[in-house]
Parts: C-alpha cells; sequence; structure tokens
C-alpha cells in the first residue's frame, strides 16, 4: 500500500467542471443566434430552406433555454458540489469506493440524458411544456440521475468529520429537494400509447409522446409553481451556496453575520414557493392566487437582500480587494445583480406594474440580468477559484479575465437596458387606444419599432459570449500553466499577468 | 364551512405559524447567540475559511474524537 496523505479528490468536480464550459458555450452561443434571429428573421434560414425544420426560432428555443439551465447551470451546480462539499465536510471522496463509483456514475449518465435530450428537441420531439420539455423517457433519465446525485450527496454528508453542516451544504441540500419535488410533479403524464381515444382507438401516436396529467388553469397553476421554482433551486439556491462558500474562502474574510445566513435561509424557503402564480396574473387562475402571488413576491425581497448584503458586508472593510482581484469584483457584481434582479422581480409581479410588463420584453430582461450577471458570472468565479486548486496551477492570465469581466458586464448592461426600453415600449403600445377605445397600434407596429433594441440585444449577448470563449480559454490554459506551492493556495487564488 | 372556507382558515393558521415560528427563530438564533453544542453560530464561518482536510473542524463528530 502505498502511504500517501489523505487529499482531497476533484475527479468527479473536474469531469463537471468540463461539461459546465462546453454546455456554457453550446447554450450561449443558441442564444445568441435565437437572439439575432429575433433581429433579422431572416436569418432563421441560416443554413438554407432544406434545414430551416432545425434552424429556426421555435425549434432551437428550447434547446437555448434547457442547455443553460440543466446543461450550464446543473453541472456548474455539480462540479461545485463535489468541489465544496468534501471542503467544508472535510472529507475525501477518495475515503470511500462507493462514492467514487456514484460520483462517477452520476457524470456519466448525465452524459447520456444531455445527449439524448438534445437529440430529442433538434427533432422536435417535445412535450410542449416550457423548461420541461423532455418526453417520460428523458424524464425518467433525469430522475436516475437526480437520485443517483442526492445518493452521491447524502453519503458524503454521511461520513464526514464535521458534525455541523456549513450554510452551502444547507442550501445544495434544498436544491436537491426542491428541483426533486417540483420536476417530478410538474412532469406527470400518461404515455398516449396508454390512453383509448373517444372512439375507441388506442395505441395512439409514438411510444415517447405523453399528455400532461393536468389540463387547462391546473396545468398552468402546476407549470409556473414548477417554472418560478426551478428559478428558485435551480438559479438561487445553490447560486447562494456557492456564494457563501467562495466569497469568503476567496476574500479570506469570515461571512459578516452567519445567523443572518441561517436565517435568509429560512426565509428563502418559506417564501419562495408560494410567488410562481406571478407568472398567471390577469389569467384564469383565482384572484386571491394571484394577489397571494404577488404579496409574496415582494416579501421575497427580505430573504434575497438578507444573503446578499451579507455577501456584500463580508467585504467590509476590505474592498481593495474587489479593486485588486478579478475573481473578486467577479462575485462582487453577481451579488450585486443578485440584489438588483431581486427587487426588479418583485416590482414586476406587483399587479399594476404587471399590467404593463406581462408578455413583453421586460420580462425577458429581468431573466438575463439574473441568469448572466448573477448565475453565469458566480458559476464563473466558481470555476475560476476552483481551478487552481484541482489543477494546481496558477490561474493562466489576470488581465484576460479583467478583460472578460468588463467585456460581460458591458454585455450584460446593453442586454437588460435594451430589454427595458423594448418591454416598456411593448408594453405601452399594445394598450395605447384612441377616444373610441380602438387601438391605436397593430402588432407588426411593435415589431418595427423595436428593431433596434433586439439589434442591441444580440450585441449584448454576443459580447457575453466572447467573454465566456475567453473564460474557457483562460482556464483551458490554466492546466498548462505554472505549478504552484500548496501554500499559495490558501485564500486569494494565484494568477499569472 | 364549506371546503374553500376551511383552506382560507388553514391557509391563514399556517401563514401565522410560520410567521411567529420565522421569528422565535430570529430571537432564539440572537439571545442565544450559541447552538446546543456551544458554539457560537459565527464560528461556524471558519467551516469554509480553514476547510483543508488537516485543519481542525469546528464541531468534530464525537466518533472522530476517539482516534
Amino acid at each position: 500500500m502505498e502511504n500517501r496523505p489523505l487529499e482531497y479528490d476533484y475527479t468527479v468536480a473536474k469531469m463537471f467542471m468540463l461539461t459546465t464550459i462546453i454546455l456554457g458555450i453550446v447554450g450561449m452561443l443558441i442564444g445568441v443566434i435565437l437572439a439575432f434571429q429575433l433581429a433579422y428573421p431572416g436569418l432563421n434560414l441560416m443554413l438554407g430552406e432544406g434545414l430551416a425544420e432545425y434552424t429556426n426560432f421555435s425549434r432551437l428555443r428550447p434547446l437555448h433555454t434547457d442547455a443553460v439551465i440543466f446543461g450550464f447551470t446543473l453541472s456548474g451546480v455539480f462540479a461545485t458540489w463535489y468541489y465544496v462539499g468534501q471542503r467544508v465536510l472535510k472529507v475525501s471522496m477518495a475515503e470511500s469506493r462507493l462514492l467514487m463509483v456514484l460520483g462517477k456514475l452520476h457524470f456519466w449518465l448525465y452524459i447520456v440524458v444531455v445527449a439524448a435530450a438534445v437529440v430529442s428537441l433538434f427533432a422536435g420531439v417535445t412535450s410542449s411544456k416550457e423548461y420541461a420539455e423532455f418526453e417520460w423517457p428523458i424524464d425518467i433519465g433525469v430522475v436516475v440521475v437526480w437520485v443517483i446525485f442526492g445518493m452521491s450527496m447524502f453519503g458524503l454528508i454521511g461520513i464526514r468529520r464535521e458534525k455541523s453542516l456549513y450554510i452551502s451544504v444547507w442550501y445544495f441540500i434544498a436544491t436537491f429537494l426542491g428541483i426533486a419535488m417540483l420536476y417530478l410533479f410538474n412532469n406527470m403524464a400518461i404515455p398516449t400509447i396508454l390512453g383509448t381515444a373517444a372512439d375507441g382507438t388506442s395505441g395512439i401516436g409514438a411510444w415517447y409522446h405523453s399528455v400532461s396529467m393536468y389540463a387547462g388553469t391546473n396545468d398552468a397553476l402546476v407549470q409556473w409553481w414548477y417554472g418560478h421554482n426551478a428559478v428558485a433551486f435551480g438559479f438561487t439556491v445553490p447560486i447562494v451556496g456557492m456564494i457563501y462558500y467562495f466569497l469568503p474562502k476567496e476574500s479570506g474574510q469570515a461571512i459578516y453575520s452567519y445567523k443572518l445566513s441561517l436565517l435568509s435561509f429560512w426565509g428563502l424557503m418559506f417564501v419562495y414557493l408560494w410567488a410562481g402564480g406571478h407568472h398567471l396574473l390577469y389569467s384564469t387562475v383565482p384572484d386571491w392566487m394571484q394577489t397571494m402571488a404577488s404579496i409574496f413576491s415582494v416579501i421575497l425581497i427580505l430573504p434575497s437582500w438578507g444573503s446578499a448584503i451579507n455577501m456584500l458586508l463580508t467585504m467590509k472593510g476590505e474592498w481593495q480587494q474587489v479593486a485588486a482581484s478579478p475573481l473578486i469584483k467577479f462575485m462582487v457584481l453577481a451579488s450585486t445583480f443578485y440584489m438588483f434582479s431581486t427587487l426588479e422581480g418583485p416590482i414586476q409581479a406587483i399587479k399594476s406594474v404587471n399590467a404593463i410588463a406581462h408578455f413583453t420584453d421586460w420580462i425577458v430582461g429581468h431573466v438575463h440580468d439574473g441568469v448572466l450577471g448573477w448565475v453565469g458570472f458566480m458559476i464563473m468565479a466558481a470555476l475560476y477559484h476552483m481551478a487552481p486548486r484541482v489543477f494546481k496551477r496558477e490561474i493562466y492570465s489576470k488581465s484576460l479575465m479583467t478583460a472578460q469581466f468588463w467585456i460581460q458586464t458591458l454585455g450584460v448592461v446593453l442586454y437588460f437596458t435594451s430589454m427595458w426600453i423594448a418591454g416598456i415600449t411593448q408594453g405601452m403600445m399594445w394598450r395605447a387606444h384612441d377616444e373610441f377605445g380602438n387601438l391605436a397600434y397593430s402588432f407588426i407596429d411593435t415589431v418595427t419599432v423595436l428593431h433596434p433594441y433586439y439589434t442591441i440585444r444580440g450585441i449584448g449577448g454576443l459580447l457575453y459570449l466572447v467573454g465566456f470563449l475567453m473564460f474557457a480559454y483562460n482556464i483551458y490554459k490554466t492546466m498548462s500553466a505554472r505549478p504552484v506551492e500548496e501554500r499559495e493556495l490558501q485564500n486569494a487564488s494565484p494568477m499569472g499577468a | 364551512m364549506d371546503i374553500a372556507q376551511l383552506q382560507a382558515y388553514g391557509y391563514f393558521t399556517l401563514t401565522i405559524v410560520l410567521v411567529i415560528a420565522l421569528y422565535s427563530y430570529i430571537y432564539h438564533l440572537y439571545s442565544k447567540k450559541k447552538d446546543v453544542d456551544g458554539v457560537d453560530y459565527e464560528s461556524y464561518s471558519d467551516m469554509a475559511l480553514k476547510d483543508d482536510l488537516d485543519d481542525t473542524p469546528v464541531s468534530p463528530k464525537s466518533d472522530e474524537k476517539e482516534k
């Protein structure tokens, strides 16, 4: 037997870092194509009439959303879990052969499900539920992957040396439980081959098609309970978990108030699940439910800002680090965008504001300042922090990182400002009428007016993608950069010029 | 009382109970300052800052102490 000192084992974390980057590039590239298709509809035919089926907006759109949500973000969540989990529990995956097998199985089955999802969505096979497009065979695959993730997570917690669970672990557990519950209930469906039509015919449609167990208003309610909480448990909870680890660790500062982090956690858990109904304001769901969703959305500011302010205050007295380190810049801006979009969301959920905002580009703008500014920045920061530690090499280039930061920040700003203007313009034009109540504009009038803003949005998205490619290159080059000593890895990450 | 009324009362009661629970939790955290193991909540930040495999855990699992 070799007598080497025990080390953390980052094999699985590295695997998921790779998919975070690859699926991030794929998802964001498709997003940029979609943005330019909206500005220049001719791009729907960019590969000619023959391939238009595969290149049109409606075929590509679920590929964009699912690639960035279930590809980029979830891979980032998995990568950070397999890194942070070991460290805060003070136990190495190398200590358990079972955990290593589960971790690798988790990764490879995830790859199989991703491949199946990409192929089926390109082929146009979809259950037509937004962010839940996968048909039942893929859904079963997703559930299997998720259960293995859970076994892997609780297995590691089970053999920990640290008795208490660090706040990030609470958030990762909440992610696991929340998504499990949401995904199962929203995807309840009956394969059509099991059904019988009114005229007695059975075995209808292809074997992989299914119909939802819910219909009409009930379907809408379950769908948005799912849809909004996918934002909660996919885009908020695990990302808060990340920042609670990576910002204190990188800056060397203890969390400003650990008590506040516990409090914000329970506040977020309690409030978030009730807010999904704000997607259905002015629809056929009961009025009290709409009001409740509005109220809970506004209350949601408190736990969200609790975490965000806690992070900003963690930097108290250490703001020179923000100027000095591009890595800290990413995290502080992520936290700031988190505050910003968790203020914007509740404002949009107020009924009178929603009367203008509903169905407009302002909503798209809101989603993207959240995901680009908060989720994307935080995941990239996490990978930047992890890279020197898992590869035992300094980050390849600090100046490239700084340039990336500013390019992407400009991209996000262009994205959300153009969508604000577009959205509010749209909302005002749709409702404008003359003194007899006739609508002042037809739909195409709004399309013409919005063209410049759609172009700006496309440019904003392109800048973000360019920054992401710089990130991918920087991480790739890090793998062959200057090796670092253990002492260089205490807090601030070592970076090359 | 019909089902809708029951639901409404149930929902209202649940909200009040959860609000009381949350505020009690805040009161508990800030008045006690320490958890049942006598560890100051704020020292749990060290779980991230001192997270090397050979760092001492903030509150080790009891079976680990014996080794």
